[in-house]
């Protein structure tokens, strides 16, 4: 009776695919470590002909990578603040409260990252075009912020629903005020989820590209310097240098963020 | 001070929720709507042609160039095909990964598996899209595994196939649908391993029992259970694929897609009205296509 089809058992060529899938996913990223070290410079020749550590230095001495390295992480830096603030201020209304029109401020909440990206930057440029604002700094701010508001909302509103609401009730009823309430009782509680939030907006608004080649006029983030660099493809041995940075870069807050995530996860089985 | 602030807020619930709300609020419904609609405002001015100024009187005549031009369809229609195309692809891959995760790995590898998927998920877009390049090019690591596989001539033959082939896997059609495929998987993986996760094994064993073929009890059982999570990974696959203008500019054949034609509009053509114009295709597709995940049910499973 029990076939090799039977769904509650896993068959091996089920395994085969789910592993298989999983290398599909990761191939893609080796790939690119790989060729960071290759000394093969004008061809994309696989196997390498064989590995060196000259590019790194190469690139490390490029003024270009690093101005734009900088203004990446300014506007990544900028554009998380804000969000942390302006997302955390929404997720506290939004978490238990009940209210007409509330769905379609939720709906609101969830739009900048529900519609493409390039919904976003078309808009954005539409509007300084109307207003007359000149591109730079500041627009491409305005765009990462709009998008890290709804990463940071959407974290800190799954905590505070989990968030036992006897707690704040207890800690009232104890004779603690709204302030001590909030900095003893609640801000313990929220604390990874805005600072997994945080990292999370501070990642995407690091590696944006699709959104801000609208928004940044003359400016050069680092992604946009990497696209440029796709069309020029005379220095790849540097290309492939900045990709295992920026890959490095966003994964490092991104894994903390997970773990940070999962803590809290852990926490309320407890 | 603080005490009897917080004091006196408590008291007014209202009014202090609209004090929390209204920061945020202000800069989504200011800074997103009000750019949203200025997009549509200027998908209805129009444009000098001698002087490529943009002439802030309403026109129907962006709109009328977009749906007669039978370029400008042709690059619809090839988007949504994509968009189509991929999306399927997406699930088909993703439902043996998403199965064993949910429902047959134990804890340790269910974890494994979850970060996984996560990782390449959360690695970045642009480097993704440069590695493919670096795989599919000739010589690149691809074709040094057909070789060593010595599937070359079935790849040749792929390749020759009209339409979807062309010189080679980095400039054809067929490279720049795995490449999306690639690209959106986890986001079809994780929601459709959600809604594997909570089909109960009793069901399954009881459709067994109830004397129903392993096909039978997929068609039957699992597809409908799973299919909030494969609405729900759908919405991300098909709004990704429509509105992505690197990959088609980066992998792929030389085709126009509807965010190439958004970003060269605005750009080096100088025309806002028609990329505007054309940015107004994937939000009502996208619209479209919600109303009918929701119908599914796709948004329970989020």
């Amino acid at each position: 009776m029990r076939s090799s089809g039977d769904w509650n058992r896993a068959s091996w060529g089920g395994r085969i695919a789910a592993f298989a899938g999983l290398a599909f996913l990761h191939l893609p990223v080796w790939v690119i470590l790989l060729y960071a070290f290759t000394t093969e410079d004008r061809t994309y020749q696989f196997p390498p002909p064989g590995l060196t550590l000259r590019w790194f230095e190469v690139a490390f001495a490029r003024e270009d990578i690093w101005a734009a390295l900088r203004l990446s992480l300014s506007v990544a830096a900028v554009a998380t603040a804000m969000a942390l603030v302006l997302g955390t201020l929404a997720a506290f209304a939004l978490a238990r409260s009940r209210f007409r029109g509330r769905d379609a401020i939720t709906l609101l909440f969830v739009l900048p990252i529900a519609l493409p990206g390039i919904i976003t930057g078309i808009a954005l440029l539409s509007a300084f075009k109307l207003g007359g604002i000149q591109p730079g700094f500041w627009t491409i701010v305005t765009g990462h912020a709009t998008f890290c508001i709804v990463i940071v909302h959407n974290n800190v509103i799954a905590r505070l629903r989990r968030l036992p609401p006897s707690w704040i009730e207890a800690s009232m009823d104890l004779g603690a005020d709204g302030t001590q309430t909030f900095l003893y009782v609640l801000l313990p509680q929220i604390a990874t989820a805005l600072l997994a939030g945080g990292m999370l907006a501070f990642a995407l608004s690091f590696d944006e590209i699709i959104v801000t080649l609208f928004t940044a006029g003359h400016e050069r983030t680092l992604p946009i310097w990497f696209f440029n660099e796709l069309f020029r493809p005379r220095e790849r041995p540097i290309t492939n240098v900045v990709a295992v940075t920026v890959v490095l870069v966003t994964l490092v807050p991104i894994l903390l963020a997970y773990w940070l995530t999962r803590q809290g996860h852990a926490d309320e089985r407890n | 001070m603080l005490r009897g602030l917080s004091a006196f807020l408590y008291g007014r619930r209202g009014f202090y929720l609209s004090l929390l709300l209204l920061p945020p609020l202000l800069w989504l419904g200011i800074v997103y709507l009000g750019s949203l609609f200025a997009l549509l405002l200027q998908s209805f001015y129009a444009i000098d042609e001698f002087t490529a100024r943009i002439v802030p009187t309403f026109t129907l005549a962006t709109y009328g160039q977009l749906l007669s031009h039978p370029a400008n369809v042709d690059i619809i229609l090839r988007t949504l095909a994509m968009a189509v195309a991929v999306t399927l692809a997406a699930a088909v891959v993703a439902f043996p990964i998403a199965n064993y995760m949910a429902r047959h790995a134990g804890p340790r590898m269910k974890a494994f598996f979850y970060v996984g998927v996560m990782m390449p998920m959360w690695t970045s877009y642009l480097v993704k899209v440069y590695a493919w390049r670096l795989v599919l090019a000739k010589q690149g690591v691809l074709s040094w595994f057909v070789d060593l596989l010595g599937l070359a001539p079935a790849l040749d033959h792929a390749l020759s196939t009209p339409v979807i082939g062309g010189p080679s896997l980095a400039s054809s059609y067929l490279g720049m649908f795995v490449v999306f495929v690639y690209m959106w998987l986890p986001f079809m993986i994780l929601p459709l391993a959600a809604a594997l996760e909570r089909v109960p094994e009793s069901l399954l064993q009881a459709s067994a029992d109830l004397g129903a073929r392993p096909g039978q009890t997929f068609r039957q059982v699992v597809l409908p259970l799973a299919l909030p999570g494969l609405a729900a990974g759908s919405v991300f696959t098909f709004s990704l694929t429509l509105g992505d203008y690197i990959i088609p500019s980066v992998v792929g054949a030389p085709g126009y897609f509807i965010g190439m034609m958004v970003y060269q509009q605005q750009g080096t053509a100088g025309n806002l009205p028609l990329a505007a114009a054309f940015s107004v295709v994937p939000i009502l597709l996208i619209g479209i296509y919600l109303t009918l995940a929701r119908r599914l049910g796709a948004f329970d499973a989020l």
